[in-house]
């Protein structure tokens, strides 16, 4: 006992050195396949956008590493491109607002059933991700159509044909639609770590419902607005796919402005700092809105 | 005098479940008033509906005479102290304590002066700017509390407030509490499963079981007169002894021995017979036993040493039971297997029906 007791008295420190060290290895093996797949698929690619952005293209729409200059950025001042940038940021922050409006009440009304239905109304949030994401952008196409089931039905009812598909209101509709599970999920997580007790003693402390879920529920579940908003603008504001398919043949986001810079134009050093462009101010705008959240809660 | 709190004939359901049964209970003004019982008896659930949180099913509930059976929480002139007090995480301490004055529009000066008045009343003035979660859990549930009285409510409701705290805090403040009560003169309803506490604080209490209100009375004729098995057994350490009725004066236990208690129940009927071990005495067989006194002829059995008592567990031909005899200088100590005598006073015994 005793000489077991003077062995651990000597051995303490540079045991639990070694045990730090063990824990740290541990850990740094852990995160590998994170760190492998991130350099891999995000890292590197990153940097060949940014190369590309310094280079020059030739006249046959060839990109050439060399001659670096600053030509693609330059072009970021024209005006088609503030338009479009405006049109895409407008086209985010609208999508953003009507998924908070329409997910908040959901949400809500999710995280005060019993678990049981909980989980039912969940899984009713996630079944479309069971599906393309491409496939069910196509089926609003056909329900947008002049010819589809609304148009049908104006009709049939006397009215004019629903001239919907290519505005940019069917590009807002499937963006709500696509990114509303996104809106959702935070929220409804927020939510269901409400603490109700709080909004009984907002109402005993004379609040009315309404002023008790402006007290209380609201800045209580702002977290999950924050994440749920975040979420839901960041690839609203780059999407590609749902502009491409329900906005017709005209540019309508910067998103599909990008793609076509690479594809139709051929132009990889002015797609590239177009890119990297939206990228710097969503992560600028990301960093502000959570430094801004993190001091109001 | 109005009575603070009147419910007459309450029911409350939820959905196939009745959570409370036929409740008639009136709450005097300035009462401290305990609803004790064990989890799931009722007592919350009454106390909700008190505030406003859930409505009766059935009944009548009025305070100060106005009826506000189906009135929302915030026109009820009550406030509540929570279990684990539901302080608003994202406000301060003031802010806490101010949000009942701010909902109701009091004038910003008011308002400062009263939370100031609130929050020296309950000694955390100097807390007044922190988070509750940077205080403890005693000085969180004063912020309860203070938060409550600073709108002097004409009831205040408090579910299980003590229960977080740890011993010797919750005996601190159950005398804390008590006296507060006295100084502001607001009515109390205090529930709590904790029969100390409710024994300790209240002017009268009221013990449920299974949604019905059994017994209503002050701590001392609850402990010695219990009109019911469940009470008996419930509020402290008892013996509960199956007996025979044979007269108003007179009951036979089992292994025919019978004693002198007084009852109501006819004669014949199947009854118990509640005794507390402290009102029980161990005599030697030679000794000079009262001659109005119960007795029994015992064996010890085992005898535990609890620092203040010793308890006793001794075999009689009417069951085991357990005395508890004062750790006095020079008490006379009985070793197990010794024979001795078990008497106590006929006022002592209690007999209870069904």
């Amino acid at each position: 006992m005793t000489t077991g007791t003077a062995e651990v008295e000597t051995v303490t420190p540079e045991l639990e050195a070694a045990a730090e060290r063990a824990q740290s290895r541990r850990g740094v093996l852990i995160a590998l396949p994170s760190w492998a797949y991130l350099i891999l698929f995000f890292a590197v690619p990153l940097v060949i956008v940014l190369v590309y952005s310094f280079a020059t293209r030739s006249s046959t729409g060839l990109t050439q590493l060399e001659g670096w200059n600053l030509d693609s950025y330059a072009r970021l001042w024209d005006p088609l491109v503030g338009e479009i940038a405006l049109r895409s940021l407008l086209l985010a922050t609208t999508t953003t607002v009507i998924c908070l409006v329409v997910a908040y009440p959901f949400a809500y009304y999710i995280a005060t059933r019993r678990p049981v239905v909980r989980n039912v109304l969940l899984i009713l949030v996630m079944i479309p991700f069971w599906s393309n994401f491409l496939v069910r952008t196509y089926a609003w196409r056909v329900l947008l159509g002049t010819d589809g089931p609304l148009s049908q039905l104006s009709q049939s009812l006397g009215g004019e044909p629903i001239r919907l598909l290519f505005t940019n209101t069917a590009v807002l509709i499937g963006l709500v639609y696509g990114f509303l599970p996104f809106m959702v999920l935070p929220l409804y997580a927020a939510l269901e770590r409400m603490d109700w007790r709080l909004v009984e003693a907002a109402r005993d402390l004379y609040a009315n419902g309404w002023t008790a879920f402006r007290r209380v529920t609201w800045p209580l579940s702002r977290p999950g607005v924050v994440a749920g908003s975040i979420l839901v603008f960041i690839p609203t504001l780059g999407a590609y796919v749902t502009p491409a398919i329900l906005g017709g043949a005209k540019t309508v986001m910067l998103g599909d402005y990008i793609v076509s810079q690479f594809l139709a134009a051929r132009n990889q050093p002015f797609g590239s700092a177009l890119s990297i462009a939206v990228m710097s101010v969503m992560l600028g705008a990301t960093i502000m809105y959570f430094r801004s959240g993190a001091r109001s809660l | 005098m109005t009575p603070a709190v009147e419910l007459s004939n309450v029911t409350k359901q939820f959905g196939d479940v009745v959570a409370v049964r036929d409740l008639d209970l009136t709450i005097a003004d300035g009462e401290f008033f305990s609803l004790l019982g064990p989890s799931g008896c009722g007592k919350t659930t009454t106390l909700r509906m008190i505030a406003g949180f859930e409505f009766p099913t059935v009944g009548s509930l009025r305070i100060h005479g106005h009826e506000m059976g189906l009135q929302p929480p915030n026109k009820r002139p009550v406030n509540t102290v929570f279990q684990s007090y539901a302080l608003f995480p994202h406000m301060t301490v003031s802010e806490n304590v101010g949000f009942g004055l701010r909902m109701n529009k009091r004038a910003t000066a008011e308002i400062g002066e009263r939370v100031t008045r609130a929050l020296g009343m309950v000694q955390l003035a100097h807390r007044a700017d922190a988070k509750p979660n940077e205080l403890s859990g005693g000085q969180q549930q004063r912020v309860a509390l203070a938060r409550a009285l600073v709108n002097e409510p004409e009831v205040l409701l408090l579910d299980e407030p003590l229960g977080a705290l740890d011993l010797k805090l919750r005996q601190a403040m159950q005398l804390e509490l008590k006296e507060l009560q006295q100084r502001v003169g607001i009515t109390f309803v205090y529930v709590t499963h904790d029969q100390d506490e409710a024994l300790t604080m209240s002017d009268r209490i009221g013990v449920m079981n299974e949604g019905s209100l059994l017994q209503i009375g002050e701590p001392q004729q609850i402990y010695e007169h219990p009109t019911s098995r469940f009470v008996a057994d419930f509020i402290g350490e008892i013996n509960l002894l199956p007996a025979v009725v044979v007269d108003h004066e007179s009951v036979r236990l089992h292994g025919g021995h019978v004693i002198r208690a007084t009852t109501g129940a006819a004669a014949g009927e199947a009854v118990t017979v509640a005794i507390r071990p402290e009102r029980l005495e161990l005599y030697d067989l030679d000794e000079v036993i009262p001659d109005t006194a119960n007795r029994l002829e015992a064996t010890v059995q085992r005898r535990i040493y609890h620092g203040d008592v010793f308890y006793y567990d001794v075999d009689t031909p009417a069951g085991v039971i357990e005395a508890k005899e004062e750790n006095r200088p020079g008490v006379e100590l009985y070793e197990i297997g010794e024979k001795t005598v078990v008497v106590w006073a006929p006022e002592a015994t209690t007999v209870v029906q069904e």
